[in-house]
């Protein structure tokens, strides 16, 4: 049969972007950078239920990934705003310096 | 070894390639690219998995708004490069070995647990018509109608916070 791809493939990919993303967020110092990687993250969890939806024959898991896209681009909106702000008070966005409320 | 798996492992090698290069590279700019790479490929895998509207949608929320706006942030806050602060030494190969980790309990749980044995083959041509698209939308506006309208109040919740949060205080100099 042509044209076949077991759905552990498309599984394992979806697992690698995902831990790379959990490493960029716990590596990377540059807080658009940690977004990005959450992004990337999100991305792999859709690649998930995409494949789910597939192999079970569903539209459950195309309706979900589109919630999941609305969220992060809501989740993006907020953050960047954050970004923003926290650049205006302590003119850099480095993450170390988030440090007010430590006790 | 046939076609499409030929097609897949290219696409595989891409979106890895681009990950790394989001993980390592010095510059936010070079970095936003890089992700913008992996949306594309992640979006040819929808269309292997026979979703053609959430690739199309991938696109064009993903690589297109939310790239957009990462790089308007990057370009006005000026972010593209921090300068170097200390760096904790544990740091790294603390967080390399945690996701050293977390990739081995999803390989074990994969390939050692669920052993999945289901094949997909690729989508016919029934997934390019109206017909699909319209089954999608039906799905979506009858049985999922109350979360639909849900993220509708989100999106409006975080352009209203989104918009408070940079507005200027009254008397606050620019």
């Amino acid at each position: 049969m042509v044209g076949v791809i077991p759905l552990s493939y498309y599984l394992a990919i979806s697992a690698v972007l995902f831990v790379m993303g959990a490493l960029g967020v716990l590596v990377r110092r540059n807080p658009l950078i940690i977004f990005m990687s959450i992004e990337l993250m999100l991305n792999a969890a859709n690649l998930a239920f995409l494949a789910f939806a597939r192999a079970l024959n569903v539209l459950t898991g195309q309706i979900f990934v589109l919630f999941v896209m609305t969220v992060a681009a809501a989740e993006v909106a907020v953050g960047l705003a954050l970004i923003v702000v926290i650049f205006r008070t302590k003119h850099s966005i480095d993450v170390d310096l988030m440090s007010s409320l430590k006790g | 070894m046939n076609f499409t798996l030929i097609l897949f492992i290219i696409l595989a090698v891409v979106a890895f390639a681009s990950a790394l290069g989001l993980l390592v590279s010095r510059n936010a700019v070079y970095a936003a690219l890089f992700l913008v790479l992996n949306f594309a490929t992640v979006a040819v895998f929808y269309l292997l998995l026979g979703a053609p509207f959430i690739a199309l949608a991938q696109v064009t929320v993903y690589a297109g708004a939310i790239m957009v706006l990462f790089l308007f942030v990057i370009m006005l806050l000026g972010a593209e490069k921090l300068p170097k602060g200390q760096v904790l030494p544990w740091q790294r190969p603390l967080a390399i070995g945690l996701a050293a980790l977390l990739l081995a309990e999803a390989g074990f749980l994969l390939f050692q647990r669920l052993r999945l044995t289901a094949s997909l083959s690729n989508p016919d041509a029934s997934v390019n018509t109206t017909e699909a698209l319209r089954t999608l939308a039906v799905t979506l506006f009858n049985q999922y109608l109350l979360p639909f309208e849900v993220t509708s109040v989100l999106l409006l919740v975080a352009m209203v916070g989104a918009i408070v949060l940079t507005k200027k205080e009254k008397g606050e100099e620019a």
